[in-house]
């Protein structure tokens, strides 16, 4: 087992960047200079897609903040409070949610006006100290789940060091903090299955999908949080186990995968989010031909989203162009229940094996 | 069958009570008040000590058949009345004091004696005089008006000693009103007149017995009007018949000198030459002695005017005077002295004796006629001079608006006199700020005539109508903003349009002068809101500061693990650009 960054010396690293931060600041305060800082720009123009890291990065553009400009000083002061705040819960082992940044900061006297503004000083945090809000206990309101061999070694506050399977409970464990922030221990799964809505992870787990395919299963309930696609490149890197994405068979699907594999551009300004060598495994357009699945017509939305993609630069790969194609050429989508025309066991037993086979 | 009478003064205004401000009971007790002060402002104004004035309103008997009958006295420190003069002061209608050029708050001598005649007719009371001059006696009179006659009726009269050689009038009657509902008016009548008079202490007791103090903030007063003559451009026949009555004068340049305003001897030669009122005899019937006169004259006026030869001989003027084909002597000294001007020809022949005017006292009525029109046309008249106006002065509206406002800011402004139609006037201006001025949608406006404030038909107001017409915009003056403005306009003769002395009429000259007043003020208040803007502004900026960068520095100094916080205070420091 190969691990590439120890979740505690990550957690220092994450530690010292945010103490760095305040003693730059205090430093320039001392020799009498309004504080400041340089961070890279996070507009439009300075996003670019890296075919190199194949995710999405920042440019080389920077922003300089001061608190000498009347109009920056709030949010200036907005953000070294969340680095304050951010090594707090850090430093104490706490975790806390966006909606709960947005409270705290009342207590402090530098409340936000509304939810997307104290989400945009988060994101100012990651992008100057250069780590994921997750990484300094910040976690988001949505969770996805887990099933599978995995041993993992808990870091939180009261339970350090205690081992848990993550086949323990048949529903599978909700990838939160104390999951995120977890070792792994061992596993003998030899791929991670991820699959966009519960009532197929459900099923997966019913018909033992993990057994027969000896697999990690991960719902990723819609488009993935963060923290789960940051641990679907976690299981990816450390355990060094494939992954492949499915998702229902129309552009929305697909995107769930692409952005598993290559990021967005709202995350461009962090790393380790994305799981490039993840495979989507379907449902392909061209599924729906092959196997006949019952399905929909596209709508106006369907098409215009399929025509943007088409453009997108993570869509150049022949396997993305080929499906977004098919798309526009059938006009039909179909969702991952669609296999049940042909009984409930099929997608396991006949299609599965087929797609991952041809995934090689 | 037709029948004719005649009435006298007292009967008329009996008769026509509504236009001196006697419409209602209300009104009648207000405009009482109101004319009894002023009468006991301008007696005191005369004389050299500040102003003392005590009004007390009581009611003794309870209302009579919905009637209410109240008790009006008023004391003051002023000049005092002789004794011979008080009773038609007081009990004949259009007999007073002030008929006179110059300036004072009353001018009909009505007011008073129409309160009096106003109690007299509803409560059938007489009215009770006490004054002294000053002197070793004090005299108490009892009068009733004879209404009819316009005559005063003394029903007692009693003198006493005066030991404490007090000085002043009291005034006591009884007259029907409505107190409740004129108290604002009356209240806010008194606080304005405080305002314009801050130099006076004005006590009032109401009828429910609650005492108002209107105190003195200094002692200093306006300087005394003086009393002036008309000016020609004010003139009527009217005023020339009486003058010709009166006068001594034998010619016409002693008769425009001697009874009107600024008028010397060059104005006086120039205006009536102008008006053709001169005459000169025929050069040719010069006689040989005139001549050497005139050559005498001429010598001594060549040393201040060049125009007139040093070396001028009576034979050379003598032959020059045959060969001349003018017809009089003003166009032969014209023509011979063409660089001399005719105002000083003028002065030379009339000081030469060779000027001919009528005896101003046997101008036939067409000449009277003439020589006003002349008068109105004439443009050589000096503007009236304004020691007859008594303005209140920057100063002292200055810290009668502070006194009876208490504004945040203040900005007065005297205007330059002026006239119109020949009646000297002076205006003056004040805007105040903040305060205790309330913010209300329109401007609250503050209006005085010869330091009587107007509380009435504000909207007819030539300084309303002018202030309404300002872009009060320009001068960063928004709605609702708490802003008072005061428009103080004193002449010899207010224009008002009623003899209710309410408002007054939009003479152009009038309006023209309000409206620069305004601006002086305008200007200063725009200078003085910028400012505020300005330090607003950046209070706010500072206050931003000062909040954020403690926190910044607090925030800081935990996540770098320090002990000590920096000092911020230099930095607070610099973003500091306005002094308190």
């Amino acid at each position: 087992m190969k691990t590439e960054v120890s979740v505690s010396k990550k957690k220092k690293e994450v530690l010292a960047n945010l103490r760095n931060l305040g003693a730059r600041l205090y430093s320039q305060m001392g020799e009498g200079v309004f504080p400041w800082i340089k961070m890279p720009s996070r507009s439009i123009q300075n996003i670019f897609y890296s075919s190199e890291v194949r995710q999405y990065v920042l440019g080389d553009k920077t922003v300089r903040r001061s608190s000498r400009n009347i109009r920056h000083i709030r949010p200036f002061t907005q953000l070294v409070w969340a680095a304050y705040f951010a090594h707090e819960l850090a430093k104490n082992r706490k975790t806390s949610t966006l909606r709960d940044v947005y409270y705290s900061a009342q207590a402090f006297d530098v409340a936000f006006k509304e939810q997307p503004e104290s989400n945009n000083i988060i994101t100012d945090l990651e992008t100057a100290v250069g780590f994921a809000r997750e990484d300094f206990n910040v976690f988001p309101e949505e969770r996805s789940a887990i099933f599978g061999d995995l041993t993992i070694a808990y870091t939180v506050r009261g339970y350090e060091g205690k081992q848990y399977n993550l086949m323990s409970h048949p529903d599978g464990v909700m990838i939160g903090p104390a999951l995120t922030s977890a070792e792994f221990v061992k596993t003998s799964a030899d791929m991670v299955i991820a699959i966009e809505k519960g009532g197929l992870f459900t099923r997966f787990i019913e018909e033992e999908v993990h057994k027969k395919f000896n697999a990690l299963l991960v719902l990723l309930g819609g488009q993935a949080p963060r923290a789960t696609r940051h641990f679907i490149h976690r299981l990816n890197k450390e355990l060094e186990l494939p992954v492949h994405v499915f998702t229902d068979g129309d552009p929305w699907g697909m995107h769930i995968a692409m952005v598993i594999i290559s990021g967005s551009a709202n995350a461009a300004h962090l790393r380790d989010l994305t799981t490039p060598d993840a495979r989507w495994s379907g449902v392909w357009a061209t599924d729906i031909v092959d196997y006949k699945l019952p399905s929909d017509e596209l709508t106006p939305v369907d098409i215009k989203r399929l025509y943007e993609l088409q453009k997108d630069p993570r869509y150049t790969g022949d396997l993305w162009q080929r499906e977004v194609k098919k798309f526009l050429k059938i006009r039909k989508k179909a969702e991952q229940e669609a296999f049940s025309r042909y009984g409930l066991t099929y997608i396991v037993d006949k299609y599965l094996p087929t797609k991952l086979k041809e995934a090689g | 069958m037709v029948t004719f009478e005649e009435i006298s003064p007292a009967d008329f205004f009996y008769r026509n009570r509504d236009i001196a401000g006697f419409t209602n009971p209300v009104r009648a007790i207000f405009s009482a008040v109101r004319e009894l002060v002023e009468n006991s402002l301008d007696a005191t104004d005369i004389s050299d000590v500040p102003s003392e004035i005590y009004v007390r309103i009581s009611q003794d008997d309870e209302t009579e058949l919905g009637v209410n009958i109240y008790k009006l006295r008023i004391k003051d420190n002023g000049c005092g009345i002789p004794a011979r003069h008080i009773p038609s002061a007081f009990g004949q209608v259009l007999f007073g004091s002030k008929y006179k050029l110059k300036q004072a708050r009353g001018t009909f001598g009505l007011g008073g004696t129409m309160a009096i005649l106003y109690g007299q007719i509803t409560t059938h009371k007489p009215v009770n005089v006490v004054s002294s001059t000053g002197g070793s006696k004090v005299y108490k009179y009892t009068l009733v008006i004879d209404i009819q006659r316009n005559r005063p009726l003394i029903l007692d009269r009693k003198i006493q000693i005066n030991k404490e050689q007090w000085r002043g009038t009291i005034i006591e009657f009884n007259l029907e009103g409505d107190y409740s509902r004129a108290m604002p008016k009356i209240l806010e009548y008194l606080k304005q007149t405080a305002l314009v008079t801050p130099y006076a202490n004005i006590t009032f007791v109401d009828p429910r017995g609650r005492l108002y103090k209107f105190n003195r903030v200094t002692t200093k007063t306006p300087p005394p009007p003086k009393e002036t003559l008309p000016h020609p451009y004010g003139v009527d026949v009217e005023t020339i018949q009486r003058l010709q009555r009166i006068t001594d004068c034998r010619t016409m340049p002693d008769f425009m000198q001697k009874h009107f305003h600024r008028i010397g001897e060059t104005i006086s030669l120039n205006f009536l030459e102008f008006a053709g009122f001169v005459k000169t005899a025929d050069p040719q019937k010069l006689k040989r002695e005139d001549v050497s006169q005139l050559v005498e004259s001429i010598k001594k006026s060549s040393r201040t005017h060049r125009g007139f030869p040093k070396n001028i001989s009576v034979d050379g003027l003598q032959h020059d005077i045959k060969t001349t084909k003018c017809r009089n002597l003003i166009d032969f000294m014209k023509t011979h002295f063409k660089e001399v001007e005719k105002s000083v020809i003028l002065r030379l022949l009339h000081r030469a004796g060779f000027i001919q005017t009528k005896d101003p006292r046997k101008l036939r009525s067409d000449e009277i006629v003439r020589l006003v029109r002349m008068m109105k046309r004439f443009d050589g008249f000096l503007p009236p001079d304004a020691s007859c106006l008594s303005p209140l002065g920057e100063d002292l509206l200055k810290v009668g608006i502070l006194k009876e406002l208490k504004p945040e800011f203040i900005v007065v402004s005297q205007r330059k006199p002026s006239t119109y139609s020949g009646h000297p006037f002076i205006v003056e201006t004040a805007i105040a700020y903040g305060g205790d001025i309330p913010a209300k949608d329109d401007i609250l406006v503050y209006r005085f005539a010869n330091r009587i404030p107007l509380l009435y038909d504000e909207a007819s107001d030539v300084s309303v109508k002018v202030i309404r017409s300002v872009n009060w915009r320009r001068y960063k003056v928004s709605p609702s903003m708490p802003i008072a403005i005061l428009v103080h306009i004193c002449s010899t003769k207010v224009p008002y349009k009623t003899v209710g002395k309410e408002f007054i009429a939009d003479r152009p000259e009038v309006k023209k002068e309000v409206l620069n007043g305004l601006r002086d003020v305008a200007r200063q208040l725009q200078h003085f809101l910028t400012k505020k803007e300005y330090v607003a502004r950046e209070r706010k900026r500072l206050d931003v500061f000062s909040k954020y960068l403690p926190k910044i520095a607090r925030f800081s100094t935990n996540l770098a693990g320090e002990e000590k916080e920096p000092d911020i205070k230099a930095l607070l420091r610099s973003v500091r650009k306005f002094e308190d």
